[in-house]
């Protein structure tokens, strides 16, 4: 197969078009049903969360509400944003400054009966940080 | 005194590089002419520029607390180490060791570079004066690291514990010479375009950065995983966060660009696609720097930044970005086409290389920004994360090793000769491995399981084009290659290993209760309470036996007074089948305490694939650099 030059940089200029396009596609299909929404308890309590999708629940851990399982490894608590409240349920080690009263972003799904199945709670590196959802949602309170 | 040198230093480099610019377009007369003095500006604008870093670097020792940025991130009883590192442990100090890089390696082109005829130099060191100009503006104008604080404070903040770890002494330098390596091949691509040069000189002198940056960023990423694997406590060791997506984006532009160059260097094909390839890597390493240092992302890389210097990053990027890519879309026309070549020869597969890595850019570049441009425009907040990764990047870069399993065996041009003999060796081990996994581990992941077999497939594989020839006269550039391309098998192996077989245990255990995980049995045996400098802990001690030994492991839970915060720290023992993992958590009520155990088998070859990776990149360089030396002395005696 010979192949003049200016075709062949013809062909070559419509693979990169097409892997471009394919990429985007691609992307486009991925995220889809894999970006995960960010929730408050006042989106749930409206039904604006299907269940059983990724998505991150952010809001304060309510005072009083933190319990550990007789497992010693699950721990159970509420999450609020003044307006609305969601159950949490967590198996792991919590992150380090991960206390009530505090703001916490959990990354899970939630079950059919509204209990927040959290796999992972984000951890909060130091003093000053927070998620700046939750920043925005305390400064529009 | 000291910060206001630094200061002055960084003003006179800024008036440097405004000056290295215009004489390089000619505002100073005829180009050839202007060039010796372009190329001593050049030289003057790094070394003042090294001044401003040396004197932060001072002040951070001395822990002179009058400046802003030393009371804000250091404390006076921190080890050496970490005032040393904590000059860059922060949005200023390590925007300005990015600058520092930049006016630096600009310096390096312009003593170095004997490639290039005098037009095209001084249109690329015209060009890394740009670049530096515009950080500088930034430094100066939005983030003065030499800011004064009056009254100084007696003692300062201190450093996020989390960071004060020797990594982190070497993880951002690494990292952040490998982004501004690529300014150099950007800047050259630049030039080739302003005048009309793109033939194999500009990827000979291309060559050499490319490899270099890239070396050094495999060398960052590596060892930014491994930070992240020991010192999160989360036992992973990658997570998608979006700064590890900054780095690995220039990366894969990189690996695409050190591909392409070749084909560029070799046959004098590919030219426009390497040009644009060298634009788009460096613009990676901005919207990287984009990514980290305007505050919109929240990890441990993003230091509490006022919105206008996201505003002035992003009008840089646009700038330069736009600008680049205007002036490529204006000259595209006079790159004139390169030598043809077969669908199925050294070339094809190269380009077949170049577009799976684009594609694998494109869908980590749109994961990455989705979330910011879903907010911006719809105001929702998302986030995008392992899931759409795993499921859209990963199948990808499997793809890229069965071609990797091919491709090295072909000629350039064309390649009439049965392939299949040639890569049966590495096809035949890939599905003996397959279907053993299937019979011996049914229950794990596509993904994983496919990774094992590929892994498998490409150690053999990518030892072969060393097959046959004599190893001691094969060029040091094969040697690279090869070495290279059996660390990703190495890395693809180590990351299956952990997806497929890693096993993990959560327990609330009392002193004296026995955990079983995998090959192992761990005793908890007690917490005690320790000291170190300028931390104290409670440390487990964790008596893990199997067989035939057994160890002592003693994760702890550690509290730092300044800033207060308590991190965990892990217990990692590695053998050579994998790494016991232990982290500490809290007690209860009842006296129990939480621990959580991992057994990851062979998940250290994730890190010496790496390793190995950028071994291949060295060898590679030192080979490319040593013939090249060799060929111009011989020119030179042939001339004479």
């Amino acid at each position: 197969m010979k192949v003049k030059p200016k075709h062949q940089r013809l062909v070559l200029v419509v693979l990169a078009a097409a892997a471009m396009i394919g990429a985007v596609l691609l992307a486009m299909w991925g995220l889809q049903d894999r970006a995960a929404y960010f929730v408050t308890p006042s989106d749930i309590a409206a039904g604006k969360a299907a269940p059983d999708k990724a998505m991150r629940l952010g809001g304060m851990v309510e005072k009083g509400s933190l319990k550990r399982d007789p497992d010693g490894v699950t721990v159970r608590f509420t999450v609020s944003d003044g307006k609305s409240e969601t159950p949490v349920v967590f198996r792991g080690i919590t992150p380090d400054l991960f206390k009530e009263g505090s703001g916490v972003v959990a990354e899970g799904r939630l079950d059919p009966n509204g209990l927040f199945v959290a796999d992972n709670i984000l951890a909060k590196h130091d003093e000053r940080y927070m998620p700046p959802q939750m920043a925005n949602e305390v400064a529009a309170r | 005194m000291i910060a206001e040198a630094g200061l002055a230093a960084l003003w006179l480099a800024a008036a440097l590089s405004a000056l290295q610019l215009a004489l390089a377009f000619g505002l100073g007369g005829e180009q050839g002419r202007s060039l010796p003095t372009i190329r001593s500006v050049a030289l003057a604008q790094g070394l003042l520029t090294l001044l401003a870093f040396g004197a932060l670097i001072a002040v951070f020792l001395n822990s002179d607390m009058s400046v802003l940025l030393v009371a804000e991130n250091s404390h006076s009883e921190k080890p050496w180490l970490y005032k040393f590192a904590g000059a860059w442990g922060n949005h200023e100090g390590s925007m300005l060791l990015w600058v520092a890089v930049l006016a630096l390696s600009g310096a390096v082109v312009a003593l170095f570079e004997h490639r290039l005829d005098e037009r095209t130099l001084g249109a690329t060191l015209g060009a890394q004066a740009a670049l530096a100009l515009g950080f500088f503006a930034f430094l100066l104008f939005a983030s003065n690291p030499f800011e004064r604080l009056d009254p100084a404070p007696l003692d300062g903040r201190g450093l996020n514990p989390l960071l004060q770890d020797p990594g982190l002494a070497f993880h951002p330098p690494t990292l952040y010479l490998g982004y501004v390596g690529l300014s150099v091949a950007f800047s050259l691509a630049v030039g080739g375009l302003v005048r009309g040069n793109f033939g194999p000189a500009i990827a000979r002198a291309m060559r050499p950065w490319v490899l270099a940056a890239w070396v050094l960023l495999t060398l960052g990423i590596t060892a930014g995983s491994y930070w992240a694997y020991y010192e999160l406590g989360w036992g992973g060791w990658w997570f998608w966060d979006p700064v590890e997506n900054a780095s690995l984006m220039p990366w894969l532009a990189a690996t695409a660009l050190l591909h392409s160059v070749n084909v560029l260097a070799a046959r004098g094909g590919l030219r426009a696609w390497t040009m644009m390839l060298a634009l788009i890597a460096f613009s990676m390493s901005m919207v990287g720097t984009f990514l980290v240092r305007s505050g919109i992302l929240t990890s441990v890389h993003s230091f509490a930044v006022d919105p206008t210097r996201g505003t002035f990053i992003l009008a840089l990027l646009a700038i330069y970005i736009g600008g680049a890519l205007t002036l490529f879309a204006f000259r595209i026309a006079h790159v004139k086409e390169g030598s043809p070549f077969e669908v199925v020869s050294r070339e094809g597969g190269l380009v077949a290389n170049n577009l799976i890595l684009s594609v694998i850019l494109g869908v980590v570049f749109v994961g990455t920004l989705y979330p910011l441009l879903a907010e911006a425009l719809s105001g929702e907040k998302l986030s995008v994360g392992p899931p759409y990764f795993d499921s859209v990047a990963s199948p990808m870069a499997l793809v890229l090793a069965v071609l990797m399993m091919i491709a090295p065996q072909l000629k350039w041009r064309r390649d009439a000769a049965p392939i299949l003999p040639r890569v049966a060796p590495g096809l035949l081990v890939a599905v003996a491995v397959l279907i053993a996994s299937v019979i011996l581990a049914p229950n794990i992941g596509m993904l994983p399981r496919f990774g094992l077999a590929i892994g498998a497939g490409l150690l053999p594989a990518s030892l072969l084009p060393l097959f046959g020839r004599s190893l001691k006269r094969t060029p040091l550039a094969i040697w690279g290659m090869a070495i290279a391309h059996l660390g990703v098998a190495v890395a693809i192996l180590g990351m299956a290993s952990d997806s497929a077989f890693t096993e993990e245990r959560l327990a609330a255990a009392r002193p004296g209760e026995t955990i079983s995980i995998g090959p192992w049995l761990v005793e908890f045996r007690n917490v005690m309470p320790v000291a170190g400098p300028n931390w104290t802990a409670l440390e487990a001690e964790l008596r893990a036996s199997k067989g035939s030994g057994a160890l002592v492991l003693n994760p702890q839970s550690r509290f730092f007074p300044s800033p207060p915060t308590t991190t965990n720290e892990a217990a990692i023992d590695t053998s050579w089948n994998g790494q016991l993992y232990a982290v500490l958590g809290e007690r209860d009520e009842q006296g129990r305490w939480q621990l959580r155990l991992w057994w990851k088998p062979f998940v250290t070859l994730i890190w010496l694939g790496g390793i190995l990776i950028a071994l291949g990149g060295a060898l590679a360089l030192v080979g490319r650099m040593v013939r090249e030396r060799r060929q111009r002395i011989r020119g030179e005696e042939a001339f004479l």
